[in-house]
């Protein structure tokens, strides 16, 4: 199959990518499909298989089997290709903290080829409003501008795909928010983003999301999807000793999920009629109003069937 | 291809700007060579005087007296026993209490005014022969000037030009015996194999432990883009270094440049282009940089040991000599001392050349072979 038989709509199309280190499978048969131009959220606990799996994807590791395509190029064989048009931004800062932000982007510029290493290096420092500190040397940058900067260096050759591991870890929330207007910005502009994060807001501004725990995909679609797939009945609970309530509410074998929210609890279960019955069995001063189940509730109850069906694999 | 030289001067001119902020390699670059320099140029006194010298007089003429007082005069010779026998004044050597013997033959005096052109019998320690050889070289002159001193009146037809006697040098334990002036260009080779090798055998490590190696590695450039842009900017630095050595070495030891100065800088450029793509294909395969240091120590060990810089290249045993010609040092010497004391031109040292020539390949063909591109 070559790549132009393949859906020219879809960037990334991965099929049973397996990776272990040392033994401890880390990604296991990961099959996903993203299509082109949208936003793509890839969430999922500490050491479940993100960054692993979006090095596979730009061909900085290698997968143990499986295969995979991203804009039609083959992650195994067509490196050359995929550097040339996706961006990768890592987890860690890993551009070079003795160059000053405008000695990075022209290396970069020159290692793309750029025609004009000087005037783009120039642009991006415009784009990103980093004017006035493109003399500052990286090291010397907080962590907010650190993550501009890696963008910026990102975007710099116009890529077709962009690879954004945990870009807003550590970074204030207005640093944040720019952050996702810049990528909304570029989506529109026809980029094809992939980006993992912990946060559950940046979550409900991807298009679609891929939730991975410990190596497997437990859920892949929009916002809406993956709530309506974890099939929950939600409960909000306040007033009275929360605490107590939910130490006795661990024990009902029908409830799926008693998470904190905001100062009250989310409680929720799959069987509605079990869970309205528990409701009023712990009426007194505690107040039950029915609620939306939130995506983070969705994913604490995946997270934990996850681990109900393999518990040996986080481990295996 | 010009996407080649846009990936390579990029990562040239990242290079040159951390290298310009790296203040303390940037001193060691200036100091290492200059410290060793004064260090190894004064600690080593290439010409010591008054060495202790057993004599072993069999004829009593009074040219051979003439001769003896000459040989003081020179200030290289202090007479610490007179033998009486062969085998008396060998022990002398071997026992370390003389390093020369001068033997005087029987029937000097008389075979010389027969003009059969008798022999002076030399015999030197040579075991260490940056001590000696000045001496040696005293010996001759303190003969001619002896004689011709003495050789006057009804003797003067002996004074003709070749003299009329032969000085005999026997070089003990060293057949080589080179000369004194081996020390500087030995030195500059063994600077450069230093320095070269540390600066680009942290080069990749760094990247790694430093955590840059992944986007590097996420950007089109290839790795030989990257060793030679990683490369270029220290074959720079050598260049200044040589310079500074070469300033040194003419000032103050006053080593004198016989060839042509252009031979000696292009193939002193090879020799550390040679240097450098070993210290690179070290940081390809060492995992962290204290790994990277002892290959580059390992490395260095032998180069100065079996080089020909400490021992005579043609001293040491067949297999210290397959090692020795491997190194680059080994055929640097050559190559300096063949053109800054004997004025050796290019056709003179096409094998040396080609050898490093052929080094530098190798070792940057095992550098790219090895350079790891995924971080599997
Ligand atoms: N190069 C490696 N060698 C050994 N183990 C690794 C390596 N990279 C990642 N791992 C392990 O794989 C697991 C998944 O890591 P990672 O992909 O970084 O997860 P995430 O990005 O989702 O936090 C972790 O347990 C991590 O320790
Ligand atoms: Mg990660």
């Amino acid at each position: 199959m070559s790549a132009e038989a393949r859906d020219a709509d879809v960037a990334i199309d991965v099929e049973g990518l397996t990776k272990s280190f040392d033994g401890k499978v880390v990604v296991r048969n990961l099959t996903m499909k993203l299509r082109r131009g949208r936003i793509h959220g890839f969430l999922g606990p500490n050491g479940s298989g993100k960054t692993t799996t979006i090095r596979m994807l730009c061909g900085l590791l290698t997968p143990d089997s499986g295969r995979g395509s991203c804009l039609g190029f083959d992650i195994r064989t067509q490196h050359d290709e995929i550097k040339r048009h996706v961006g990768y931004m890592t987890q860690r800062f890993s551009l070079y903290e003795d160059l000053s932000i405008r000695e990075n982007l022209e290396f970069v510029a020159r290692i793309y080829g750029v025609r004009n290493p000087e005037t783009a290096a120039q642009d991006s420092i415009d784009r990103l409003g980093l004017k006035g500190r493109e003399e500052q040397l990286a090291r010397e940058l907080s962590g907010g501008w650190k993550q501009r900067l890696a963008l910026g260096a990102c975007i710099l050759p116009k890529p077709d795909l962009l690879l954004l591991d945990e870009p807003t870890a550590g970074v204030d929330p207005k640093a944040r928010r720019d952050f996702w207007d810049e990528i909304h910005r570029l989506a529109e502009g026809g980029m094809t983003v992939l980006v993992s994060t912990h946060y559950m807001d940046e979550a409900e501004r991807c298009h679609d999301i891929s939730y991975i725990a410990y190596g497997d995909l437990l859920a892949h679609g929009t916002v809406d999807e993956i709530i309506d797939s974890v099939g929950l009945t939600t409960f909000r609970v306040s007033g009275g000793d929360l605490t107590a309530l939910s130490d006795q509410l661990a024990r009902e074998k029908a409830i799926d999920m008693i998470a904190p929210f905001g100062a009250a609890l989310h409680v929720a279960a799959r069987d509605p009629v079990a869970l309205e019955r528990i409701a009023q069995r712990y009426g007194g001063d505690h107040v039950w109003t029915r609620d939306r189940t939130t995506l983070e509730d969705a994913f604490i109850v995946l997270m934990s069937r996850s681990h109900e069906a393999a518990p040996e694999r986080a481990t295996a | 291809m010009s996407g080649t030289f846009s990936r390579f001067s990029a990562v040239f001119v990242k290079e040159l700007l951390q290298l310009r902020r790296d203040r303390l390699t940037f001193a060691t670059m200036i100091f290492i060579p200059v410290v060793q320099l004064l260090l190894f140029g004064y600690a080593i006194n290439n010409d010591p005087r008054h060495l202790p010298t057993t004599l072993l007089v069999q004829d009593e003429s009074s040219l051979a007296r003439a001769f003896l007082s000459a040989l003081t005069m020179t200030g290289y010779f202090e007479i610490v026993h007179v033998a009486h026998s062969e085998a008396e004044a060998d022990s002398d050597i071997l026992s370390g209490r003389s390093q020369f013997i001068v033997q005087i033959p029987a029937h000097f005096g008389r075979a010389l005014i027969h003009g059969e052109k008798p022999s002076l019998a030399v015999i030197v320690d040579a075991t260490d022969p940056t001590a000696t050889n000045a001496a040696i070289i005293a010996i001759n002159g303190a003969a001619q000037i002896a004689f011709d001193n003495d050789l006057r009146g009804s003797l003067a037809y002996l004074r003709a030009t070749p003299p009329p006697f032969d000085v005999r040098i026997q070089r003990r334990y060293n057949p080589t015996g080179d000369t004194q002036l081996n020390i500087v260009p030995g030195l500059v080779g063994t600077i450069l194999t230093l320095t070269m090798l540390i600066f680009t055998a942290l080069s990749v490590t760094r990247e790694i432990e430093r955590g840059t190696m992944e986007s590097l590695l996420a950007m089109p450039v290839r790795p030989v883009e990257i060793m030679l842009g990683k490369i270029a900017p220290y074959a720079l630095v050598g260049a200044a270094q040589m310079g500074i050595i070469l300033v040194a070495a003419v000032g103050l030891f006053h080593v004198p440049i016989a060839g042509s100065l252009a031979l000696f800088f292009a193939l002193t450029m090879l020799f550390i282009v040679a240097n450098l793509s070993v210290g690179y294909t070290f940081s390809t395969v060492a995992s962290n940089q204290l790994q990277a240091m002892q290959m580059s120590f390992f490395f260095f060990l032998p180069s100065m040991l079996l080089s020909g810089f400490l021992f005579p290249f043609r001293g040491m045993p067949d297999w210290a000599q397959i090692v020795g010609e491997i190194l680059p040092l080994t055929h640097f010497i050559r190559i300096a001392r063949a053109i800054m004391l004997k004025g050796s031109t290019a056709s003179d040292l096409v094998f040396d050349t080609g050898a490093l020539a052929l080094f530098t390949l190798a070792a940057m063909g095992i550098a790219v072979a090895r350079f790891r591109q995924t971080l599997d």
